[in-house]
């Protein structure tokens, strides 16, 4: 074929991906909150192409965006026994499709969380959503089931009284699905063809509500698992651990790779790194007064952010911990923030979103906006727009 | 596997069947209905799947049929089938069969109800004047919405003695805590005594011996003697002393047996009660159990369930609800309940609440005195 013409057919083909940007899993397509493209401070529910919808249940999962839809969970009913796969057109917010399921594994959760909890997660294919019942389920872009399994069907004591959030991640051909709790914990890594479990490995009992994080690119790619007791790395084909870091970590904020940079809310944060044999880790730095709170550290450049329990936002080197500043958020916050190379965004539990500019010297609230509901998900960016989401409404914010 | 070669052999040829023969179609509703646990049946089912482009809504009542002989899996496969037919048919599809399928009540109610949203989402109308008739319904999800337009008819009506007819109503007919416990609470501020306990089967009681050690959780593994015999006369070695059977019994509207009352706030302990049922036949049986610790239960010496979680948010009704079976006569429920070595306020508790209903969520109530 004419290279010119195959070029043509390239751009077209991507042109609804390159319009709208992937934003593939929590916390974005490298799980760590930096956004690749430009996001304006002035985004808010004005704007020329922002909407609000109805949500036709609860949920504190994040949005995902893959082309032109933006992919998002919810439960509903009085047990919250109906679990919402829905997929809304990113520019308009009409509803592409919405496929309604029945909760096979436990729906006990504390009356803050819900069972859609974990945020999906896509290949740019196929879309994972895995829910507190864990209940995870594989469809295509068009709402086609593609697989399902039960796993607290299959391990029926796997289940946390208080509810479950991991969110499931693919590498390659592989989900991998942390279900860990206090009495039958484990992580599985599930076929992204069929969903036949591939590997299955016991976790330290005990209750996690953290994601697994991925490191590396291509077929390199490993994968992190955090627990009470540590991080673990380990092969996605085959679960084997590579090494582990056992000086504990916290079960709610997750870890988040910089590069080859892992930076472990552990003992404050601590920030490790693989050696080359993959087979064993360096810790570079720890600093206690870098534990950040619910939401977990954000990327930004050559820096770090993390908000702590106080509601604190601190800016520190990736590379040596060493920090920069910081400055006083209005709280309280469950969310993780996100940010460009100029802004950070971060919405609080009472639906501020908070718009700081991340100085080399200081960070200054340049902007907010106000949705009056109860916010806990880190919102997803894609063409120029924050998609956030709470109990009732899923917003495209803009400017 | 021959009958579907056929359409394989087209697809992989790059042809598209035009419709699915009835052999098809019954081969890809049998593979739904074989899914089983840890992944069985998931790559038949996959490699089948594609089948569901050539099935259009008369497919409908065979799949809500196929429900029926489904575990809780092929019951999730089953509903993306007939939720991408119906998205491709919106406005075609077979409502006299759906209405009859729900109006059958031999069939599952998992398909029943489903074959009621399905009537929702197409006919508001006739779905919402159907709902009055669920008030007795086998399927707990359908007669909740009935009880529910009870309780809004009984909060909106200004005739306090309608309303409280209809607030009794309620609890004639619901089956579920947060129903009950609405009348309940309107009915008690109009200065009626309701008496949850007997209402819901709370069994309220046991006899119960402890505490054994649980120091470092341990204990919830360990078999101490009341998991290996049944006397009631009998004494053991406890964590510190010898320990005795004795009778414990609870006022608590919803049957919660706070073990902290029969042995002090005690931590890395654990005590097993024991109780009785009398039922009058060989049935089927919910357990209904509630517990912020970590427990075993067992009926007629058989371990039911067991749950080491300790303190992961506040005991609730019907917390657990297990399958099991009642035989007719004397039935022996042993809990095992376990407090762990946590210092924080909130987990001072060490309790559970045990009732016992058939499938539907009726309660069974013991023959007996002491639990009836």
């Amino acid at each position: 074929m004419n290279p010119v013409m195959k070029t043509l057919i390239l751009f077209f083909f991507l042109l609804p991906f390159s319009l709208f940007g992937n934003w593939l899993s929590f916390r974005g397509d490298a799980g760590n909150g930096s956004i690749p493209d430009k996001l304006s401070p002035n985004v808010g529910t004005a704007g020329k192409t922002s909407w609000r919808i109805d949500l036709p249940g609860r949920g504190l999962s994040s949005p995902i965006v893959v082309g032109n839809l933006v992919f998002l969970t919810a439960s509903s009913g009085p047990k919250e026994e109906t679990l919402h796969i829905m997929a809304f057109e990113a520019k308009k917010g009409k509803k592409a499709w919405e496929r309604k399921f029945k909760a096979t594994g436990r729906t006990v959760c504390h009356e803050k969380t819900c069972v859609a909890a974990p945020t999906m997660s896509s290949d740019g294919k196929l879309v994972v959503a895995q829910f507190s019942s864990n209940d995870v389920f594989c469809l295509d872009l068009k709402g086609n089931l593609k697989w399902l399994r039960g796993l607290t069907y299959d391990y029926p004591n796997a289940a946390n009284g208080l509810g479950m959030s991991s969110s499931p991640v693919i590498v390659g051909e592989v989900v991998i699905a942390q279900v860990e709790n206090d009495a039958e914990s484990f992580t599985a890594g599930l076929s992204l063809a069929n969903g036949s479990t591939l590997w299955k490995k016991e976790r330290p009992r005990g209750a996690n509500w953290t994601s697994p994080a991925v490191i590396g690119k291509g077929g390199s790619q490993q994968v992190l698992l955090q627990s009470m007791k540590g991080l673990a790395m380990i092969d996605p084909k085959n679960g084997k651990d590579q090494w582990k870091y056992e000086e504990g970590a916290s079960t709610i904020p997750s870890s988040t790779v910089a590069g080859h940079t892992i930076l472990v809310p552990s003992n404050g944060l601590t920030a490790l790194k693989a050696r080359t044999d993959g087979r064993s880790h360096t810790q570079i730095w720890r600093d206690n007064k870098l534990g950040p709170g619910t939401g977990s550290p954000t990327i930004s450049g050559d820096m770090l952010y993390v908000v702590n329990k106080a509601n604190v936002l601190t800016c520190a080197k990736i590379e040596t911990g060493e920090i920069i500043w910081r400055m006083r958020l209005k709280g309280p916050m469950s969310s993780s923030p996100v940010a460009t190379r100029e802004h950070l965004f971060v919405f609080n539990e009472e639906g501020l979103g908070q718009v700081v500019e991340i100085g080399l010297e200081e960070g200054k609230t340049v902007a907010s906006v106000d949705l009056g509901e109860t916010i806990l998900c880190t919102p997803a960016v894609s063409g120029g727009a924050l998609f956030v989401r709470s109990d009732k409404s899923l917003w495209r914010l803009s400017d | 596997m021959k009958i579907t070669q056929t359409p394989l052999v087209l697809l992989a040829l790059g042809l598209t069947p035009l419709c699915i023969l009835p052999a098809q179609e019954k081969e890809f509703i049998g593979a739904l209905t074989r899914i089983d646990s840890k992944g069985k049946g998931n790559a038949e089912a996959v490699q089948l799947w594609s089948a569901i482009e050539k099935l259009n809504a008369s497919s409908i009542p065979d799949l809500l049929q196929a429900m029926n002989k489904a575990n809780d899996l092929g019951d999730n496969w089953i509903r993306a089938a007939i939720s991408e037919i119906l998205s491709r048919n919106e406005k075609k599809f077979p409502q006299k069969q759906v209405l009859s399928f729900l109006e059958n009540q031999k069939n599952s109610g998992s398909s029943r109800k489903l074959a009621f949203e399905i009537l929702r989402e197409n006919k508001p109308a006739l779905a919402s004047s159907l709902v009055p008739n669920f008030i007795d319904d086998r399927e707990p999800t359908l007669r909740r919405l009935a009880v529910g337009e009870l309780l809004t008819s009984a909060q909106a009506s200004k005739d306090t003695t309608k309303s409280a007819a209809l607030f009794e109503k309620v609890l004639q007919k619901g089956r579920e805590v947060d129903q009950i416990k609405e009348a309940s609470n309107a009915l008690e501020k109009g200065g009626r005594k309701v008496d949850l306990q007997s209402l819901m089967g709370f069994l309220p009681e046991w006899k119960t011996i402890g505490p054994f050690d649980n120091t470092g959780r341990q204990g919830f593994g360990k078999p101490y003697p009341p998991e290996q015999e049944i006397d009631l006369d009998a004494g053991y070695q406890g964590k510190n002393d010898k320990v005795k059977w004795s009778a414990f019994s609870t006022s608590d509207p919803f049957g919660m047996l706070d073990v902290n009352k029969q042995y002090g706030e005690v931590k890395e302990v654990l005590a097993y009660a024991y109780t009785t049922f009398d039922s009058d036949s060989d049935q089927v049986a919910q357990f209904r159990i509630g517990s912020k610790n970590a427990w075993k239960l067992w009926v007629n010496g058989k371990l039911l369930f067991a749950r080491d979680e300790y303190h992961r948010g506040k005991t609730r009704v019907d917390q657990f609800v297990i399958d099991g079976a009642l035989k007719k006569g004397s039935n022996g429920i042993l809990v095992k309940v376990c407090q762990n070595e946590q210092t924080q306020s909130w987990t001072k508790q060490w309790e559970f609440c045990l009732r016992i209903t058939d499938p539907t969520g009726t309660v069974l109530h013991s023959r007996d005195t002491s639990n009836k």
